[in-house]
């Protein structure tokens, strides 16, 4: 009984040293990426990569989950006879919710490991020494771009999902129901408002900086051999996961306050 | 091999200490480096060698002591005054440490691109790229790939990498590891040409007794986490020290 509760304390000692190296190392972002020199050749370079390089894979998400979300609702609105606002219901869920963190959740897969195997890899092949004894920081070449390129991507990828979806959406309403381009898009931003648009797009901001964070963060602090680099890259997928509902539920809760207010 | 202690010194450690927890692994380490020599550091693996190496060019933090590289306190400088520093200091990898994501001219050009302060902003990096890549023989590889070349050629392109900021001092850490002999002898003989071409100082980490003996103008043997004796490579494999003779055999 004794060993069990020793185990639970270091287990939550553990974490919690872990969640203050990762603030000390968010807070390391913002000293360094105030001052120059800045490394936007970099910053772009990560910027296309991040973006182009995964606009097929939430494009092709985005589109099926709107053919699939429109299919499966169908049903159930028609039992109501309410099929006419299926419009409103799609583009009201995938722009508030579905949308943000479908495309989170595929970014830190598919971005998120993929900075935390390259930076680990750099780390125990020496590499990142290399670049600091050549009188680079490594931390405002490789850390800085890479998390600023997802917090500035990720809203992006996000739209084109969005916009990829509601598509699918209206090519299923337009093959079952004939529902014209023009009506179904009226219908669409008839329901939308500002106050759906804007705390989403706002928190998508947060899930690529959780995203470039948490990849640098184990990717950087990868621990020596080939094991480590495996590790880094699937803790940096699972850390990012369970940061992204945590911001998810913060950002409903805060926006929930203003819409009180 | 040519007596050079008279020389100006370059580098000098004075009682370096550090520990990992409780494992003491440098526990007073003096060194002194002289203009134009090539000293060679041999030690068992995990003896500190590269700790002590990683100390002088700030990639590790000292617990205590003294560590002046051309008259610098490495250990109370800025950032930016280290940067600048480091251009004067080349470092040689034991696993070469090349940019895999960029080819060998791009590796190259990396560390040109950031000291305009050193170069100014050079437009055509080329003929520095071709310099650096002709005294290591290898002009032919500019365009390749990390993962195109064998061993060898990694460790030579490192050695273009480094030389291309024209540094004052190299240190090599384990230059000959994992070669087969005759690159090993190759890349020794690089080593030797390119201190006489390029006049530099050298630090050189090592187990391999071939590369000490061809090499050194002077040896530390690094033991306990000291510098337990130091002299040429005839005076310490003559020695009857049980211990220094361990290394000789």
């Amino acid at each position: 009984m004794n060993k069990y509760f020793t185990n639970i304390i270091e287990v939550i000692k553990s974490f919690l040293k872990e969640v203050g190296e990762i603030a000390y190392f968010a807070g390391r972002f913002f000293k360094e990426f105030l001052f120059s020199p800045y490394e936007f050749k970099e910053f772009l370079r990560q910027c296309y990569y991040m973006g182009n390089r995964s606009l097929f894979l939430v494009g092709v998400t985005g589109f099926i989950i709107g053919l699939v979300f429109t299919l499966q609702s169908r049903p159930t609105l028609q039992e109501f006879g309410a099929v006419s606002w299926m419009a409103s219901m799609v583009s009201v869920s995938i722009i508030r919710e579905i949308g943000p963190i479908i495309t989170a959740l595929i970014c830190a897969g598919r971005i998120g490991s993929g900075i935390g195997a390259e930076l680990g890899s750099m780390k125990v092949t020496e590499q990142i020494d290399a670049m600091e004894v050549s009188g680079t920081n490594p931390f405002k070449y490789l850390v800085i771009t890479r998390i600023l390129a997802t917090t500035l991507m990720l809203p992006l990828l996000v739209i084109f999902g969005d916009v990829l979806a509601i598509y699918g959406s209206y090519l299923v309403e337009n093959i079952k129901d004939n529902v014209s381009f023009q009506l179904y898009f009226n219908q669409v931003f008839n329901i939308l408002e500002y106050s759906d648009i804007i705390p989403a797009t706002i928190k998508t901001f947060f899930f690529g900086f959780a995203i470039g964070l948490i990849g640098c963060y184990k990717g950087y602090n990868c621990k020596k051999g080939t094991a480590g680099v495996g590790k880094a890259a699937n803790a940096a997928v699972v850390y990012t996961s369970m940061l992204l509902f945590i911001i998810d539920f913060i950002a409903v809760f805060v926006t929930n306050i203003f819409y009180k207010m | 091999m040519e007596n050079i202690t008279n020389h100006k010194t370059i580098i000098e450690i004075k009682n370096l200490h550090k520990a990992f927890g409780t494992n003491k692994v440098l526990d007073g380490f003096n060194l002194v480096l002289n203009e134009g020599e090539n000293l060679v550091v041999m030690g068992k693996s995990g003896s500190g060698k590269s700790v002590m190496i990683k100390c002088l060019i700030g990639l590790e933090a000292p617990d205590s002591g003294s560590i002046l590289v051309m008259n610098k306190e490495i250990n109370t400088l800025e950032r930016e005054v280290i940067d600048e520093l480091r251009t004067e200091i080349g470092f040689l990898f034991q696993g070469s440490a090349l940019y895999d994501s960029m080819s060998v001219r791009e590796n190259l050009e990396f560390p040109l691109r950031r000291h305009t302060k050193k170069f100014g902003k050079i437009k055509n990096t080329t003929p520095l790229v071709l310099e650096a890549l002709e005294s290591v023989g290898l002009v032919s590889a500019i365009d390749l790939m990390p993962n195109e070349l064998s061993g060898g050629m990694k460790r030579r392109i490192a050695l273009a990498r480094t030389l291309i900021l024209k540094p004052k001092i190299i240190l090599y850490d384990e230059p000959t590891t994992g070669l087969d002999p005759i690159t090993s002898k190759e890349i020794i003989l690089l080593m030797k040409s390119i201190q006489k071409k390029y006049n530099t100082s050298s630090i050189i980490i090592t187990h391999d007794v071939d590369c000490a003996k061809a090499i050194a103008n002077r040896m530390i043997l690094l033991i306990d986490g000291i510098n337990y004796i130091e002299g040429t490579f005839e005076k310490l494999s003559s020695s009857t020290d049980p211990k220094v003779q361990a290394f000789f055999k």
